[in-house]
């Protein structure tokens, strides 16, 4: 296919340019690189959730052939003692876990020894026979026993805004409001389980470098945690992430394998791998479990008085890990009066960690249920209730929006819906057996920039490569950088490469927060801006050069080619150019930072409307989400082939929060106990029906360089409110706590008796 | 009269055809297949999700049927034929199935995506699917967490639409 | 996993003899044993591949029906034409369990052996008296919403996961085994059995004991019937609740009932006296849901399952109107009819 570069590829569906090797087995992942002599790792797990190890017994393990050493905190190389040096650039304030330091127990699943073998098989058989004793002590991991002892976090988390100072006098004001809603929500821990277990390979180089292929949202994140635990400088050790086969959030933070293998490594010098198990891959981050209340106080109108939202999560005894919880309440909708927080409370589990919109989809399920209860108590529809108390700037931080096209999210969203076809009343709607219900709800997540360098580099041979130590954990980040570096060399996609995964590349923050698009292409545009300015001072260099009085803004690149944007005809030929300068190849770098001062006075996020439609069976309680509707507002979108799977992604993954998902805990044991993927219930190809995505106009020239906002988050984000209030609709059964299972259903009052 | 195979607790050999490709391979009683294609042949294209048939990330097709991988034992497939992912197409050419999925972007991360293709091709051999849900239900033992179903589901219509109508040229 | 030593059986008789021992396994799918071995919940001394034995027909039976071979796998046995004509129950069920993959691989008689899947049992760094005998229940009190409501015991509240096991307790299948001291037949309610205080037996089948075949009876209900299966998620989960209805019409009253039920018990639950109560019924909602509080009768909720008595009694009634209308249910439409 012919390429015309007048085209630009950005804003054109474009397929994957790492999908031929996706496809053909050829990506490779952390556990599938080979070293001469590896060894293999397994992680021995603890089975009590508080305590001390008495004692461990590895003489059994120790006989099965090709165990080479069995690692526990009594027998393991030295390492950093200090818990500082454990701490990474995304860990929330506290003491970060260090596995296998010391004799104590601080939740179940832990890891407490790691078998190391010749083979994997004989790494599993040994593990089974590492027998290890504990003193117990008493534990809590009930959130609902601690919620009374919660506390604002003493520190904040880097990153993460502390809910707003109040406005008005939102107690008052809700006391004083003829309509009241006020109920509470819970949203259980869930688990990330992205298909690709967690996995390190350590490579010991001839120079005595590590290079280590490891799952993870960032390379150079994981690069200093190694560096600072192993007392080892950034030139030896290189973190490789090429291809990394689902994060979610659970890779933002190094995981223990990481430091296991490197242990090991160190400790025998060796190449060595560690992959968790599956069970093994709810022992260390999850979603954490929520306790919310929200009250609102609205005129008989629907117009809002009064918002309170308060929400208590559970973190480690170990570190305060936040989110961004409630702070959407205020954000969301115009009012007087608000009043927002966010607590925590200790529980004897490992810390929770980031979770695909972290915050988001807990407060705003919260904020977006009540906002449809209101909805019933008021009579107005739950479209016109949230036009009625749109939020025309943001009230939280008293800002303008760089841009807001929510409203065309309403619109366009409910126009594809059919949704003024909606009758108003609960259990108005079926078909046959099954109860219709139609709910809705709204999205919203933060569009955020974060610092960003890249390097491209124009080759003799006509290619671009393009390079970035950010992370494609499957969001489309080598295709979207592809697209940027073709259309500022106004080249085809084929004659581009792109290097990103890996420590050694330009600093990139890790992947994560939606902000990868908008910060590596931001970074990509800059530096090929600066590549063509340094490839003008070299044209201009040359004899006869048709260039000679051109500035940097007045030429472009395209086919090859520098020329005048106005002129055409009149140009080099870059293949000439670094010909004469005798190069073959030449770079430039790029920096995307955020504008402060757009910062200063306003606020930017991506926004959504969810429409859906569940099926109920009115005795049985089956439900069946027919179709959702997710319209989304997120600036420009690079590439609406891969935009509108991270939407469908979200999507999906929210049906399985509203539907299906829940870690349950033994409390007694203090213990996750569906840790494998046929308890924790993640939808499957039979529970999808149609998604439709829409992405709304939305122009915004003061976000980034780009105009674009991100698209990781926002589609799981309000998802799980539309169907919950579907469900709603459709059954008169408010189901607060999720996952709306049909056990919860049968027992509400509100759902059907028998015929 | 008892007729027993000698007891095995060490390495023992087997003949596969992997991929059209006759291979021979010692293996443990307890390694399975999914491991022996992993480890001993760096087939590393057949991917390990939960190691316990509860995600389908393994899927390969043994004498053309679509399995689990990782609940089987390799020292039970002697003389088995073995397709994987890399057997079905290459990069520069690619079977029908990989081409539709890069077309629809059916996957993201792509760890699930080598089960997710085997499994489709497996499924239309199996001639059990004629409708959108028919796909649904009988893929459903091949999880993907970044939610890729509804592109998958067109990718396999796709290669299924055209398989029909090829069939009707060819009848 | 442990390792073991590996055999390959040729012939069933050497297979029996083979098991003589303690910690012996027939493996054939693998899909169970593999699991669970990976798991260390089996940790067995030797391994015996039974697959290269000749029980991989489907044949008429002796006396009417059809015999299935203990290796016949779930797929070949549902996508039979016969079996799809005459035991569409048996169709069904095996069609919403488990995977395309799995049951591509599990086989007939390594179903009848499927282990539950109580989240205790399978985690051995955790009590199960079923697991470890003595040890204690942790689901009594503790996580049991997937756990019985009918005839569990102080020492274990598990479910027999298989579906396939319900649609083969409603059909009355007989299971034919041989041992060291020759051949036997076991009726399938007689095959499995409920937990009393030796929840670690699962079954009836003595140590020495092959699994050969499973006689499917004469009496197919290949007109009203319906396997309906109420589970968290659409597909690729276990019963919750899980129903296998079938009856015999003649004109527009029941002349003969089955019913079994899955997800509830230790093992399919079937109450032929029950049954009887429909024989000469009009098909009705009051007459139905009459069945279903026989059938639920001394069912005892755990902490978090009492749920499961609604939803059975709902589920029954429902699986009889369908079976009685002929219109069974779809595996693929999601929708209940």
């Amino acid at each position: 296919m012919t390429h015309d570069s007048n085209v630009p590829y950005i804003g054109r569906a474009t397929s994957r340019v790492d999908g031929p090797l996706k496809v053909t087995g050829g990506a490779k992942y952390a556990a599938e690189y080979a070293a001469p002599g590896l060894l293999h790792g397994y992680v021995v797990s603890g089975a009590i959730a508080k305590g001390r190890i008495t004692s461990i017994d590895v003489s059994d393990a120790m006989t099965v052939p090709g165990v080479v050493d069995v690692l526990t905190h009594e027998h393991r190389a030295r390492t950093a003692w200090l818990s500082y040096n454990y701490q990474d650039m995304i860990g929330p304030p506290g003491k970060p876990f260090r596995p296998l330091y010391d004799d104590k127990i601080q939740y179940s699943g832990q890891p407490v020894a790691l078998v190391v073998a010749e083979s994997f098989e004989a790494s599993r058989a040994a593990a089974a026979l590492v027998r290890v004793s504990y003193k117990s002590e008493e534990h809590i991991t009930d959130l609902e026993a601690v919620k009374g002892q919660s506390y604002v976090p003493p520190k904040r988390r880097s990153g993460i805004a502390p809910p707003p100072k109040p406005r008005g006098d939102a107690d008052d004001a809700f006391d004083a409001a003829p309509v009241k809603v006020k109920q509470q929500y819970r949203v259980p821990v869930e688990h990330h389980n992205p298909m690709e277990p967690f996995a390190t390979t350590v490579v010991r180089e001839q120079d005595g470098g590590l290079t280590i292929y490891d799952k993870t949202q960032g390379s150079q994140n994981n690069q200093a945690y190694i560096c600072s635990i192993f007392g080892l400088s950034k030139d030896k050790v290189r973190v490789v992430n090429a291809f990394m086969g689902g994060g979610f959030g659970s890779g933002l933070r190094p995981a223990y394998q990481l430091y296991l293998a490197v242990l090991a490594s160190q400790t025998l010098e060796r190449s060595v791998r560690v992959a968790l198990t599956r069970d093994q891959m709810f022992t260390f981050s999850y979603r954490p479990e929520t306790i919310q209340t929200v009250s609102l106080g609205a005129e008989p109108s629907g117009k809002l008085t009064a918002i309170r939202h308060h929400a208590v999560a559970g973190t480690s005894h170990f570190e305060d890990h936040q989110e961004v919880v409630v702070n959407w309440s205020g954000l969301l909708y115009d009012c007087k009066n608000a009043k927002l927080t966010y607590e925590l409370a200790k529980i004897d589990t490992h810390t929770p960690a980031d979770m695909r919109a972290p915050g988001a989809v807990l407060g705003v399920f919260a904020i977006e249920s009540a906002m449809d209860e209101l909805a019933y108590e008021v009579g107005v529809d739950p479209v016109e209730l949230r036009l009625l108390n749109y939020a025309e700037k943001d009230e939280n931080d008293d800002k303008e929006f760089t841009s807001k096209a929510l409203k065309a999210c309403f619109k366009e969203g409910a126009e594809r819906f059919g949704w003024s076809r909606r009758s108003p009343e609960p259990r108005s709607m079926r078909d046959g057996r099954e109860l219709i219900g139609w709910g809705m709800a709204t999205g919203v997540w933060e569009a955020q920039l974060m610092d960003t360098q890249a390097r491209v580099t124009i080759h003799l041979d006509g290619t671009l490569e393009v390079a970035s130590a950010t992370s494609d954990i499957g969001t489309g980040t080598y295709t979207v950088m592809a697209m940027t570096g073709a259309d500022m060399f106004g080249l085809p996609l084929e004659k581009v490469r792109v290097k990103l995964g890996d420590s050694s590349l330009p600093t990139a923050p890790v992947e994560g927060g939606s902000w990868a698009a908008a910060s590596t292409c931001s970074a990509i545009k800059l530096a090929c801006q600066a590549l063509t300015k340094d490839l003008l001072e070299h044209a201009r260099a040359l004899a006869d050069s048709p260039l000679k009085r051109a500035r940097p803004e007045d030429v472009v690149a395209r086919d090859g080619r520098l020329f005048l944007r106005d002129a055409p005809g009149t140009g080099v030929a870059i293949q000439d150019i670094l010909r004469s300068a005798k190069l073959d190849e030449l770079s430039a770098k790029g920096e995307a930072k955020p504008d402060s001062k757009v910062q200063k006075t306003h606020s930017s996020y991506t926004h959504s409307a969810i429409f859906c439609e569940v099926r109920v069976d009115e005795q049985l309680g089956v439900v069946r989400v027919a179709r959702i509707v997710n319209a989304v507002a997120a600036g420009k979108i690079i590439n609406p082939k891969t935009a509108r799977s991270q939407i469908l992604g979200g999507v999906v993954m929210a049906l399985g929060s509203a539907l299906e998902e829940e870690t349950f805990s033994d409390h007694a044991l203090g213990r996750f106990m569906n840790h494998n993927l046929a308890e924790y219930h993640m939808p499957v190809h039979a529970d999808i029906k149609d998604i439709d995505v829409i992405f709304v106009d939305e122009q915004d020239e003061l976000t980034n360089e780009l105009g674009v906002k991100g698209l990781g988050e926002i589609g799981i984000v309000g998802t799980g409110a539309a169907i919950a209030n579907a469900v709603f609709h459709a059954t008169g059964a408010r189901i607060r706590s999720l996952p709306i299972t049909v056990d919860k259903l049968i027992d509400s009052p509100a759902f059907t008796a028998e015929p | 009269m008892t007729v027993t195979a000698s007891d095995h607790t060490h390495a023992i050999p087997i003949d596969l055809h992997i991929n059209n490709q006759p291979t021979r391979l010692e293996v443990e009683p307890w390694t399975s297949l999914l491991d022996a294609l992993r480890e001993q042949l760096h087939l590393t294209g057949t991917k390990k999700g939960c190691d316990h048939g509860q995600c389908g990330a393994c899927t390969v097709l043994i004498d053309g049927t679509r399995i689990n991988s990782c609940l089987a034992l390799a020292v039970m497939q002697d003389g088995k034929a073995i397709t994987t992912i890399e057997g079905l197409g290459t990069v520069e050419t690619l079977h029908p199935m990989q081409a539709a999925f890069i077309e629809h972007d059916a996957f993201q991360c792509g760890y699930c995506t080598p089960g997710q293709i085997c499994s489709a091709v497996g499924m239309i051999k199996e001639g059990h699917a004629r409708t959108a849900d028919e796909i649904r239900e009988l893929m459903s033992g091949n999880l993907c967490r970044c939610g890729a179903y509804s592109n998958i589901l067109a990718a396999i219509e796709q290669v299924m639409g055209a398989n029909i109508s090829s069939e009707k040229v060819a009848a | 996993m442990n390792r073991y030593t590996f055999t390959q059986a040729v012939d069933a008789d050497g297979a029996v003899r083979e098991k003589i021992g303690a910690d012996v396994r027939f493996i054939a799918g693998g899909t169970n044993l593999i699991d669970l071995m990976k798991y260390n919940v089996e940790r067995p001394d030797r391994v015996v591949d039974i697959t290269k034995l000749p029980m991989r027909d489907i044949a008429e039976a002796p006396h009417g029906g059809l015999r299935l071979g203990a290796l016949v796998t779930n797929a070949v046995c549902a996508y039979d034409t016969r079996i799809a004509e005459r035991y569409p129950l048996l169709r069904e069920a095996i069609l919403s369990g488990a995977s395309p993959q799995l049951r591509n691989a599990a086989t007939t008689g390594g179903n009848l052996l499927q282990r539950t899947r109580c989240y205790y049992f399978y985690d051995v760094d955790t009590p199960c008296n079923k697991r470890q005998p003595g040890s204690g229940c942790p689901a009594i009190g503790g996580l049991n919403r997937i756990h019985a409501i009918l005839g569990t015991s102080e020492h274990c509240i598990a479910t027999n996961p298989s579906d396939m096991n319900v649609a083969m307790a409603a059909l009355g299948a007989t299971v034919n085994v041989r041992g060291t001291s020759g051949e036997r037949a076991i009726p399938i309610l007689d095959f499995h059995r409920l937990p009393d205080d030796k929840p670690e037996v699962d079954t009836n089948l003595r140590g020495d004991e092959l699994i050969t075949s499973v006689d499917l009876p004469d009496e197919a209900f290949a007109t009203h019937y319906t396997y309906l299966k109420l589970r968290d998620r659409a597909s690729y989960a276990f019963a919750l609740v899980s129903v296998a209805a079938a009856l015999r019409m003649e004109g527009g009253t029941i002349a003969e009932a089955r019913i079994a039920l899955g997800g509830v018990a230790h093992k399919p639950w079937r109450r032929p006296e029950v049954e009887a109560l429909l024989k000469g019924a009009k098909p009705g909602l009051q007459t139905f849901s009459k069945v279903a509080d026989a059938l639920l009768e001394g069912s005892r909720p755990q902490s978090q399952n009492a749920y499961k008595i609604q939803l059975a009694h709902r589920a029954i009634i429902r699986a009889l109107t369908q079976a009685a209308d002929g219109t069974p249910q779809s595996v693929a439409d999601k929708a209940i009819l």
